[in-house]
């Protein structure tokens, strides 16, 4: 077998497999991709053993793509030990590019978690108040494992060094394509670079057009309490829509399907924390100067916090939410 | 870490033409005020980014100043109005982050407000002080 | 004398699954335990947010059948705000739900479950895999494969937006509607689907119930386990993915339970375990007995096998004509053959194939009255589908606002939980005998698994279709004393030392 096919890899820490699955929606493009490179590693698919992996040579693997943010000792353990083996890092999907989903625990910590899943739920019957051990012993002395669960979710490169970010949730087929020709042809920009235009989703959007000259709102409307206007710009009807602050690149998936964005691409470049950079951007829109109606307009948004950071809660500047806080 | 010996650490953002100002003439009048406060200048509140504010509770503040001119008064028309609406849910924000709404504070000082700006400063002062540090550091561990 | 095998699979669980198989002194299977080392704390990170986001949230459970997670969060909300979809909207809903449910089955069968099947258990590895199936079945198919899939995942693509995370149902209704123009085009698709779950039974006819050791193995008792079986039925007590009540029937096939979503605490509770992460359902009137089976046990089970033998039929006549020949091959209904999921699974496919069919020859579907705006206040709602991996359950608790208070989800696999424990169990006390392990284990292990399809199957396993597995064979004293690995090189062949 020739050995001049670059090596990659694919790993998966606390991901709900969509990144994964996005893989696969290559459909037949994959072959293409298959056929051009050497799949070492691939725990849904491979044999792997984290011994496999130790034995390879540092830096044998040209790139590995990592889906998912990181929760648990093992994840961390797994992507520190590719960053050895590997030339390139992709931080592949909202989850590892920021935190995602599961970066929304990052509100409450392991005991509030745990408490909630084996203790207090209501379908949960547990007298012995039993939970998850990292060490269990059983009646014969046998020993079992499960790995520490973190009081905060980390996005991948806050635990290693990231080379590129393939973002969104999932990432759509056409970038995935694209960053894996880029990567396989060595054309490759700056490195730390998300592989998306450098442009927030407004620039390109349909609805764009619907915008009036002055966008000012004078009340926040849900998603459940009107019926969305499938042709005019969400924020123009009153709905939070994180357009403004969010990377373009995706398509605009969640548009088409008449539902306004949730920015799972990230911000652009130029800014730090997408979150913060909404709430300006909203503020900016909100079309009154008198306190008592700001108060009533501020007042009326839900989840303030849980919504501009639905996807970047980890990478956000303040990253987690105060432990003093939490009971 | 006992309260009483607790000194805050606050960061103010003050506008130029305003607030920063009628700080100066504090100074010049030789007001005494807690000198807790450290002042950043901007030309105007509405210049305040909310990552500003995040970034200094997230340095090690244990409470923020926004200063500017009063309503109506903005240098630039509205700029002060941007920096009350993006005060009011930021403040919401961060207490969904467990920082809590007293650690936040937006005034309003005009330029021979020297007076004001003295009890603005020893009041944020001592309410922080009640609260306690902030010590945001102590949390999760590899963010940055 | 060997005390202790790990059997390491890494595939099809969130993150990580691993087996331990502990032998008595004989030599004999004393206990095996699969431990699930992942937990993400949804139930907990719920807390806070608009009711109205959970369904564009919940997806995130699992990228491979969000479309579960989202209709059975949409339901739950709809409970909560005391509303239902307007008619057109339910229609829609019912075309997404079962266009995901055919496109995941499928894929499953001929990407996962299928090859065990399709190319026989004592088949070389190297074969048991897509391309030993294609090669069995003739190359069209695997084109075949990928244009249902495609084409069903494009239905979906279009009425939510994404087919990875969909977005479009919200409380009331949904989001977007359907044009005739698209309607006659996923007709084509639906009638294709049809078509192709035809011919997906046929194969396994030909290829499965042709070869009689392979019917030896799904009728034997390694594989068979006599539990309670939960599925959602309609009215008429027949399959119904989308909506209906819970029923659950005896081992023995007697009707035990029949209750609607808003009860389900009355009958489904939860066993924690402190060496796994994953928790196990159980039947509260029955209590919980530990990982037996039996009619004494509370254990129970969930998806295709279960839903078929939960029912008293399919809700459409091909799949009835097909539900017929498999039991009475099987010998009866209940089946509790394990092996005979990947059965019901492709029954299950043409039924949901056959509803696409007649949903989209309805005009009405493309009319534009798609949302109930809810009018009344929040409080609490319970949605139930089923997922292609069981029952699945949201609910919800808010405030008057509409912001989520509670969650509490049992989440499709969980169902079979205790279940795949025990087959792991069964299967293992079955090939391993006074510590002589054989080399068909490997294979043994994971067909016990499989038929379950637990979470992250699917498209991730694209071309190997098997499961890596790595058993080691530790001595008394915890010296590593023999080892099997198979793997997987990429260009096909395959290994077994």
């Amino acid at each position: 077998m020739s050995d001049a096919k670059p090596k990659v890899a694919f790993y998966w820490c606390s991901s709900c497999g969509g990144c994964e699955e996005s893989i696969v929606d290559l459909a037949e493009d994959i072959l293409k991709v298959v056929a051009a490179v050497d799949i070492v590693f691939w725990p849904v698919a491979l044999d792997f053993k984290k011994k496999d992996v130790e034995a390879m040579a540092d830096g044998s693997i040209a790139v590995s793509f990592i889906n998912g943010a990181i929760r648990l000792s093992e994840q961390e353990e797994m992507v520190k030990l590719l960053r050895k083996k590997s030339q390139l890092i992709v931080a592949h999907g909202s989850c590892s590019h920021l935190g995602g989903i599961p970066g929304l625990g990052n509100f409450w910590n392991k005991e509030t978690i745990f408490r909630r899943a084996y203790l207090s739920t209501p379908s949960t019957e547990n007298p012995d108040q039993t939970v998850p051990l990292e060490k269990t012993v059983l009646q014969d002395g046998k020993e079992l494992t499960l790995p520490t669960f973190f009081d905060t979710v980390y996005a991948l490169d806050q635990v290693i060094d990231v080379d590129y970010y393939l973002p969104g949730c999932a990432p759509p087929r056409d970038l995935i394509l694209s960053a894996v020709s880029a990567i396989l042809e060595g054309k490759l920009p700056p490195k730390g670079s998300v592989l998306a235009p450098n442009k927030s989703e407004c620039d390109t959007c349909d609805r764009n057009k619907t915008k009036p000259e002055k966008l000012a709102i004078k009340e926040i409307k849900r998603t459940w309490e009107v019926v969305l206007d499938p042709e005019k710009c969400f924020l123009a009807q009153g709905v939070i829509c994180l357009g403004p602050a969010t990377r373009d690149g995706c398509g605009h998936r969640c548009i088409n399907g008449n539902m306004p964005c949730r920015g799972c691409f990230g911000p652009t470049d130029q800014i730090y924390d997408q979150g913060a950079k909404f709430l300006s951007a909203l503020a900016s829109i909100l079309d009154t100067n008198d306190e008592k109606e700001i108060d009533k307009i501020v007042g009326s948004i839900v989840d303030p916090a849980g919504t501009f950071y639905r996807f970047s809660l980890p990478k956000s500047i303040l990253g987690r939410r105060r432990m003093e806080d939490i009971k | 870490m006992n309260n009483s010996t607790f000194e805050p650490r606050l960061v103010g953002f003050l506008c130029n033409w305003c607030s920063y100002t009628g700080a100066d003439l504090a100074g010049t009048a030789r007001m005494t005020y807690a000198p807790n406060l450290r002042i950043i200048r901007v030309m105007c509140t509405g210049r305040v980014d909310p990552q500003f504010v995040l970034k200094a509770f997230k340095e090690g503040a244990d409470g923020v100043l926004i200063s500017g001119c009063h309503p109506g008064d903005c240098h630039y028309q509205e700029g002060n109005y941007k920096a009350l609406r993006r005060y009011k849910l930021l403040s919401r924000v961060l207490e969904q982050f467990g920082i809590e709404k007293e650690r936040f504070r937006l005034e309003w000082v005009s330029a021979s407000e020297g007076v004001k700006f003295q009890q603005v400063c020893n009041d944020f002062t001592e309410q922080v002080r009640r609260l306690g540090p902030l010590n945001l550091s102590r949390n999760g561990g590899k963010n940055e | 004398m060997t005390q202790r095998i790990t059997i390491d699979p890494i595939t099809r669980l969130e993150g990580h699954g691993k087996i331990e198989i502990f032998l008595n002194d004989q030599g004999d299977v004393d206990r095996a335990i699969l431990q699930i080392p992942e937990l993400k704390g949804f139930e907990q990170f719920a807390v806070g947010r608009p009711v109205e986001e959970m369904p564009r949230i919940t997806p995130r459970i699992c990228g491979v059948c969000p479309t579960a997670h989202h209709m059975a969060s949409t339901k739950a909300v709809d409970a909560v705000f005391h509303v239902e979809p307007t008619p057109t909207a339910r229609k829609l809903r019912e075309l997404i739900y079962n266009t995901f449910m055919m496109e995941d089955h499928t894929l499953h069968f001929f990407f996962l479950g299928g090859p065990d099947f399709v190319v026989g258990p004592q088949a070389s590895p190297a074969e048991r895999n897509i391309l030993g199936v294609i090669g069995k079945v003739g190359l069209e198919i695997g084109g075949k494969v990928i244009r249902v899939r495609r084409e069903c995942r494009d239905i979906i693509s279009y009425l939510c937006g994404k087919v990875i995370h969909p977005v479009s149902c919200v409380p009331g209704g949904i989001s977007k509607g359907l044009d005739e123009e698209h309607r006659l085009k996923f007709l084509e698709t639906a009638k294709f689907a049809v078509e192709f779950a035809q011919f997906a039974l046929q194969i396994f006819d030909d290829v499965v119930l042709k070869n009689k050791e392979y019917v030896d193995l799904v009728l034997g008792d390694a594989y068979t386990m006599r539990t309670y079986y939960m599925g959602l039925v309609d009215k008429n007590n027949r399959v119904n993915f989308y909506d209906g009540d819970v029923r659950v029937v005896t081992p023995q096939g007697k009707e035990f339970a029949k209750f609607r979503p808003s009860e389900y605490l009355e009958h489904i509770a939860e066993h924690v375990e402190s060496w796994s992460y994953i928790k196990f359902p159980f039947l509260k009137k029955v209590g919980w007995k530990g990982f037996i089976e039996g009619e004494s046990s509370g254990v129970y089970r969930v998806a295709p096998l279960a839903r078929l033998n939960a029912s008293d039929g399919m809700a459409t006549p091909l799949a009835q004509k097909e539900h017929d020949r498999m039991y009475s091959t099987l010998g009866g209904k209940p089946a509790h053959n394990t092996l005979a999921f990947h059965w019901a699974r492709l029954i299950e496919a043409l039924q949901a194939a056959e509803t696409m069919v007649a949903l989209l020859e309805d005009k009405s579907i493309t009319d534009t009255n798609l949302r109930n705006i809810p009018t009344q206040t929040p409080s609490e709602g319970v949605g139930i589908v089923e997922a292609p991996r069981g029952v699945l359950i949201h609910h919800y608790k808010t405030d008057e606002r509409a912001i989520v208070q509670e969650a509490n989800l049992i989440v499709a696999t969980v169902g079979n939980s205790a279940a795949i424990n025990m087959s792991i169990e069964k299967a293992a006390k079955a090939f391993i005998k006074k510590g002589q392990i054989s080399e068909g284990l490997l294979n043994m292990a994971e067909m016990a698994f499989r038929p379950y399809d637990p979470c992250h199957a699917c498209g991730t396993h694209a071309l190997p279709g098997e499961m890596p597995l790595i058993i080691n064979i530790y001595a008394r004293n915890g010296e590593l004393v023999r080892q099997f690995k198979r793997s997987f090189a990429p260009d096909g062949s395959d290994s077994v030392e």
